[in-house]
């Protein structure tokens, strides 16, 4: 039984995990279309900001706290100036900022090589996040609550800004229908920028939580690239809880897998079921309900 | 958007009925100079040393040929050529290990006997003892691994950048699993030191050039074959379902079956090419046909011209050879200039060098041809935007 609660705590921390790099692209590919290849090295400016910020501010748990906001302002502004700079000119072609943001992510890993050297480095994490709780014979790492609680924080913040605010509603018209927003005074390409600076910005604060987890290096953001692709695929366009679903359950798929098979072979067999999941549902769990024919 | 970019459309050039004499020729000629050069001059001017670099370079555009077809004519973004170049690779490397092996009495490959995990052959290792078998699977592998992949996705009208993803995904998941079984595929390794191929020793330098010979003729007839493909009726089928998909689908065509052939034929083709790069360079293994490679494989096409063919083919080898020659003196300063040129070339050229041409004349004369924009389901409407 402990077995399987702690096995199953293992997916839900690597649902985490998921979920916060996943979350930047919920708005940047799952609402706008644009397939940004570049999200990992904004994942990576985050993880780099955190670093720099240890360096100069010894204490491990006011540089973390510090490095979160830091983090996603970093990124986000690395986003907005993205899109300001290439992605503008690609929103009739989708497909082809695949390729031109994956340009771009190649020079952000070779600058992250030049400026901080190939070789992977860590951060200290604060003291009270290196420990461990037991309750009930399960342990749950004190960093992996912390990351869980993050992810759903960061979930909640993005809810709020989607629902409440007039930013929020003028991403939801843009996203429903571009022209109508338009012609009804919405500054379409001002909220392009912004939607891309949010999701580009949270993509920093999944960096800054992967310092936690991981060495933090010039390819870092390659790792996860794919696998936060295919959360916001399977989890469909429209809404935050598409993503929230399958961030965890793909994450507790992926960890029920590795414990009785490899993680090879576990990657292959959660390929397998995602391709299965869209005969059932081709647009994913949640659909935005349109008239268009696509 | 306030600037209207050029169309995918214009850069395909449909059959045109009336040609002039030198017009018909021309196609046929330029595939003749293109035969000679790669048949009759490449050899003679080249090293020994230089020539197995164009061979390998010429199994990069091997692959183009099929990115060409699908990409190109058909719009599929195909992410995963990598894993079609990996099948044929290790369908090829598998079966000139085992004849390495039977030559000196093993039953194992070498690498095999170090792991040590066994003594017998695993069973899917076993009928590739055959070279008939082996040689098929070069090609029927990728081709069927893309047909249940390509049917299972086009059927449910996933597509666009959906499309695009899965297939990495696929990629990415073969060069983990790869990876992962050390014992019985050589695992970061991959299969390496291929010493003969069909009875020819690899070692020898005129086996290496007959290799070659072997490959240049493969492009070739790979070129011909697409160039036939594109001025069929299905061509133009394929042109059609990347411009309008809905539409062909209200003419009666099924456009999945269309797509389906398209991603399937990329596919061979890219299976053949990594059947052929096996012993030309004398290894196949997981970082060769990875997310990085699989991506590379669409970035040569791009950067030469996506629609045109021989924009494809020369690009990927253009491509290939700048990053041997330049990543070896210029490490970082190769990256940067590789990620400008996918920036510049897809982002401001989409048509590639090949389209170059064509688009500084349009410049010339902005009245005469100002770009078709693209009809009612244009990507801009779609709130689907990912999956227009």
């Amino acid at each position: 039984m402990t077995v399987i609660l702690n096995q199953s705590f293992t997916g839900i921390s690597i649902g985490a995990v998921l979920l916060l790099i996943a979350l930047g692209l919920t708005l940047t590919f799952g609402q706008m279309g644009v397939i940004n290849m570049a999200h990992g090295e904004f994942i990576m400016a985050g993880a780099y900001t955190t670093y720099v910020l240890q360096k100069s501010i010894s204490g491990a748990g006011v540089s973390l706290l510090l490095a979160l906001p830091l983090a996603f302002l970093v990124a986000g502004a690395m986003g907005a100036l993205l899109e300001w700079l290439l992605i503008r000119r690609l929103y009739t072609r989708p497909l082809d900022t695949l390729l031109v943001t994956w340009g771009v992510s190649l020079m952000l890993q070779q600058l992250a090589r030049d400026v901080f050297g190939a070789p992977n480095v860590q951060t200290r994490a604060p003291d009270l996040l290196t420990g461990n709780i037991s309750v009930g014979g399960i342990t749950f790492a004190n960093n992996r609550l912390f990351i869980l609680g993050l992810a759903l924080l960061c979930v909640l913040g993005l809810t709020l800004i989607m629902r409440t605010t007039p930013l929020g509603r003028r991403i939801r018209a843009v996203v429903q229908n571009r022209d109508l927003a338009e012609v009804s005074g919405i500054a379409t390409q001002r909220v392009d920028r912004t939607t891309f600076f949010i999701g580009s910005g949270l993509a920093g604060v999944a960096g800054v939580a992967l310092t936690l987890v991981g060495p933090i290096g010039p390819t870092m953001g390659t790792n996860y690239i794919v696998d936060a692709f295919l959360v916001v695929v399977v989890g469909g366009v429209a809404q935050l809880k598409g993503a929230v679903i399958t961030a965890f359950a793909l994450g507790v798929l992926q960890s029920v897998l590795e414990y009785s098979t490899t993680v090879s072979v576990a990657k292959v067999i959660v390929l397998v079921a995602i391709v299965a999941f869209l005969q059932w549902r081709p647009q994913g769990l949640y659909t935005l309900r349109t008239r268009s024919l696509a | 958007m306030t600037t209207p970019t050029p169309s995918l459309e214009r850069m395909a050039p449909a059959a045109e009925p009336s040609r002039s004499l030198l017009d018909r020729f021309r196609v046929p000629g330029a595939f003749l100079v293109g035969a000679v050069l790669l048949i009759g001059v490449a050899p003679l001017a080249l090293s020994d040393f230089r020539l197995n670099l164009l061979a390998k370079y010429l199994c990069y555009a091997i692959v183009a040929v099929g990115v060409s077809l699908a990409w190109g004519r058909g719009g599929l973004l195909v992410l995963g050529q990598g894993v079609f170049f990996g099948l044929g690779g290790y369908a090829m490397a598998m079966h000139l290990k085992l004849a390495d092996a039977a030559e000196t009495g093993q039953t194992l490959p070498d690498f095999m006997q170090l792991y040590g995990t066994g003594d017998t052959l695993p069973w899917w290792w076993q009928p590739f003892a055959n070279p008939a078998f082996a040689l098929a699977m070069t090609v029927l592998l990728p081709m069927a691994v893309a047909a249940l992949l390509g049917f299972f996705v086009f059927r449910r009208r996933v597509k666009g950048a959906y499309f695009a993803i899965l297939s990495q995904a696929l990629a990415a998941a073969l060069a983990i699993w790869l990876v992962g079984q050390q014992a019985t595929t050589g695992g970061t390794n991959g299969l390496t030191d291929m010493r003969g191929f069909f009875g020819y020793d690899l070692d020898d330098p005129v086996n290496q050039r007959m290799v070659y010979f072997v490959i240049a003729a493969v492009l070739l007839l790979l070129m011909a074959a697409a160039r036939q493909l594109f001025v069929s009726r299905y061509g133009e089928l394929l042109v059609a379902v990347r411009d309008s998909e809905e539409r062909v689908r209200f003419l009666g065509y099924d456009p999945a079956n269309v797509k389906l052939v398209a991603y399937v034929v990329a596919a061979g083709m890219a299976g053949l090419a990594g059947a052929l790069f096996v012993p030309a360079v004398g290894i196949i293994s997981p970082a060769l046909i990875g997310i990085v490679p699989s991506i590379g494989f669409v970035i040569g096409a791009a950067v030469g011209g996506r629609a045109s063919l021989v924009g494809a083919v020369l690009g990927a080898i253009a491509v290939a050879w700048a990053q041997s020659t330049l990543s070896d003196a210029f490490p970082a300063a190769w990256t940067y200039l590789q990620g400008l040129l996918f920036v510049l070339a897809v982002g401001f050229l989409p048509g590639g060098l090949a389209s170059l041409a064509s688009v500084v004349r349009r410049r010339r004369t902005p009245m005469t041809t100002t770009p078709i924009t693209a009809p009612a389901s244009a990507p801009t409407s779609a709130p689907t935007g990912g999956t227009a």
